[in-house]
């Protein structure tokens, strides 16, 4: 095993120390990544820490297969979420985790609060504590990036991890942006990062990685990257990359429009990934060590109004979930708008999601009169009106005034402020994902460990039900989520990327452990699938986390699903089964 | 008829860096330490990305700056004798596109061979391995 791998990097930014723990045990047992991250999380946040004090820690790891096979390409994050006040996880691709790996460790424990802002740069054995007083406060996280990039070394080889406005501010959903177009998006890691005064992480890496079995090795990487090339999820996410899910979905009914009042558009909604690729399509990207380049950009001209011919070019990143968050949800008609909305939202530094359903929502509560023009200091927000938005996004991110001052910290703050509980679409604190296919993506937005659709996926098993005209019981669905989301535990510790579930069933992961020699065979791999998921569980537990007592927002049931009215009984039970599932097995 | 590795259309580029991981694969490992060819972006990632590879020039900068001549010319670009090599670093700085990289673990540097392995990992039609006009 490469021992590298094995290291931790702990950095205390309170006494602007660092040093390195070898953990064997966290690699060896328990793979690395979301499986390690667990167990580094459970050690150093003290139970009921508050997620914005400087107890918090911020891990992040990588796992045996990071930098050596195609779409090993995420890094892990683990804190204690700000947003829903428990187990926050997140994960990032770009060039992150090879940098992490490559600097020659498995994972970095960031503790403790600097008293002046600073980023910090680990290169190797060095970490260097760099003064960010004059980063702290920038308008735009693209800014911040240009300004490290030119000051550090490394180029070519490195990962900047940083935030923008909104995790300065602790806007509880403020995401790090990495390589200016990835995210550790969700769950409000950036307000971790704010709270600690950390404005961003730079790590260089160009380490080797020895591997057991080499011939081996160069034969089972070739194997998997031919299949790779070759695959359907290739196609699919090269051509059009997420977007293409946007006709489908609408087409079937399962598309959230304006704040899940619909679930699909009458006609051809405005952005599909057919629509944006044709009329704005203009770059793509790779995380590093991906063949698929599933990141889209696109290429927006404007002009500007004060001067003939004179243009702008802004390229926007753009994906299924923030066209479906600020897009679909917002009403939205018109591309440029969101393609101005999801800029904006990147300059902030705020997670796309969260952000969409947030306004959503206060379009809806406005609407009816549950907040006023007094409240939201005289902007009216309309569906689709792009122009409002946009100055909603900074009012939230800068949290100006009471209202924004709620919804920077979400749906679930706004309502408890303001009401509106029954179109509140959020699940466990966390605002729910561009899919209202039936009771399985319900489960999945409740249940899963980060109230994450890529948790357990219920969204795909919906889709897969109604195409076959299956239906389950909630105890059978409750058992398919379950399998599902312990096998993703693996994916998430070797780390590849879930969009590579296809390629990597636990044989195959088995055979490429084995050619890194570690001995694992397929019922290991499922039983240790379950015991992390189990593990996650039980922080969740720890940190106060109670199925019984999730809200279900009455929406749900309002609007039809392809599988018919959503059965809130039927989610009752369904949770229930998962709960018993999901209890420790000692 | 010998071969010479080509970057054809750096434009499709899409940073994937499977060329640098292919190019650490001749040695049966991972990363990217003796990797002979890198992947950086233009100064911004929407603005497209430079690769760096030995061009295989036909009076190599590298081979005349070293001191103890540890450099030859092959078939297709150069061949280092890392036997004779002091590890000085000349050839590093002669280098005017940057192509000569270097291993700092053991102090030599490294130098692509034009043996076309990261050709056949670039999925985007980026790099090409083809036949040297004329040679």
């Amino acid at each position: 095993m490469d021992r590298q791998l094995t290291r931790v990097l702990f950095i205390d930014l309170s006494a602007h120390r660092h040093w390195v723990e070898e953990r064997p045990e966290l690699f060896q047992k328990r793979l690395g990544g979301t499986g390690a991250a667990i167990e580094l999380l459970q050690e150093h946040c003290p139970p009921g820490a508050d997620p914005l004090s400087p107890e918090n820690p911020i891990v992040l790891a990588v796992g045996p297969l990071t930098s050596l096979f195609p779409l090993a390409s995420k890094t892990v994050a683990m804190f204690k979420s700000p947003h829903t006040g428990n187990l926050g996880e997140s994960h990032c691709g770009g060039r992150s985790a090879v940098a992490l790996r490559l600097a020659g460790y498995g994972a970095v424990v960031i503790t403790g609060r600097s008293d002046i802002p600073v980023y910090i740069v680990i290169e190797g054995d060095k970490v260097h504590f760099r003064d960010a007083r004059a980063l702290w406060g920038l308008s735009s996280s693209f800014t911040v990036g240009r300004i490290i990039r030119e000051r550090e070394g490394g180029a070519g080889t490195r990962t900047i991890l940083r935030i923008g406005v909104a995790g300065e501010r602790l806007v509880t959903y403020a995401s790090v942006v990495a390589e200016s177009y990835r995210h550790f998006g969700r769950l409000g890691l950036g307000a971790v990062f704010g709270a600690k005064k950390l404005k961003a992480v730079v790590i260089i890496g160009k380490g080797r990685v020895p591997v057991a079995d080499r011939a081996g090795y160069a034969k089972l990487y070739r194997e998997l990257h031919e299949r790779a090339v070759r695959s359907e999820l290739f196609k699919k996410y090269h051509d059009l990359g997420t977007p293409q899910n946007v006709r489908p979905l609408n087409a079937i009914g399962a598309l959230p429009v304006r704040n899940l009042a619909a679930a699909r558009y009458p006609g051809e909604p405005p952005f599909t990934g057919e629509r944006m690729a044709e009329r704005y399509l203009g770059r793509r990207l790779a995380c590093a060590g991906c063949p698929v380049a599933c990141i889209h950009l696109a290429a927006l001209r404007e002009p500007y109004p004060d001067e003939a011919f004179f243009y702008k070019t802004t390229f926007v990143s753009y994906d299924y979930e923030p066209i479906y968050a600020l897009g679909t949800m917002l009403g939205g008609e018109d591309p440029e708008g969101f393609l101005r909305l999801m800029d904006t939202v990147e300059h902030l530094g705020l997670d796309a999601m969260s952000c969409g359903v947030v306004l959503a929502w206060a379009t809806e509560a406005f609407g009816r009169g549950l907040i006023t023009e007094r409240d939201t200091g005289g902007l009216v927000p309309r569906w689709g009106d792009y122009g409002v938005y946009v100055e909603m996004a900074r009012r939230i991110a800068r949290r100006e005034g009471e209202l924004y001052d709620h919804l920077a910290r979400g749906v679930t703050a706004a309502v408890a402020r303001y009401g509106g509980e029954e179109f509140a679409l959020a699940f466990g604190g966390n605002e729910m994902a561009g899919y209202h296919t039936g009771p399985g993506t319900y489960l999945t937005y409740l249940m899963g460990a980060r109230h994450s659709h890529l948790d357990s996926a219920g969204y795909a098993l919906d889709q897969a039900d109604l195409r076959e005209g299956k239906s389950r019981s909630p105890e059978e669905l409750a058992r398919a989520l379950f399998a599902e989301e312990a096998r993703r535990q693996i994916l998430s510790s070797l780390v590849v990327c879930f969009f590579a579930r296809g390629l990597y069933d636990l044989g195959t992961c088995s055979n490429c452990l084995f050619a890194l020699g570690i001995e694992r065979d397929e019922e290991e791999l499922r039983v240790l699938g379950e015991d992390i998921l189990r593990r996650k569980y039980a922080f969740k537990l720890r940190e106060g986390f109670d199925p019984r007592r999730l809200q279900i927002p009455a929406r749900i049931a309002e609007t039809p699903s392809p599988h018919g009215t959503i059965d809130l009984g039927y989610l009752r039970e369904a949770i229930a089964s998962l709960e018993k599932l999901l209890a420790p097995s000692e | 008829m010998a071969k010479r590795l080509s970057v054809v259309d750096v434009d499709r580029c899409v940073d994937c860096l499977l060329c640098a991981f292919a190019c650490a694969r001749r040695f049966g490992e991972g990363g990217l330490a003796r990797s002979a060819i890198a992947v950086r972006s233009v100064g911004v990632m929407e603005r497209g990305f430079v690769v760096v590879v030995c061009r295989a020039c036909e009076d190599p900068s590298c081979l005349a700056a070293c001191p103890v001549d540890a450099i030859r010319k092959a078939e297709v670009g150069v061949r280092v004798d890392l036997g004779e090599c002091i590890g000085c670093g000349m050839c590093v700085r002669a280098c005017p596109i940057g192509a000569v990289f270097w291993d700092e673990e053991r102090g030599k540097p490294v130098i692509c061979r034009h043996c076309g392995l990261c050709a056949q990992f670039c999925p985007h039609g980026v790099l090409a391995y083809e036949e040297v006009a004329g040679g």
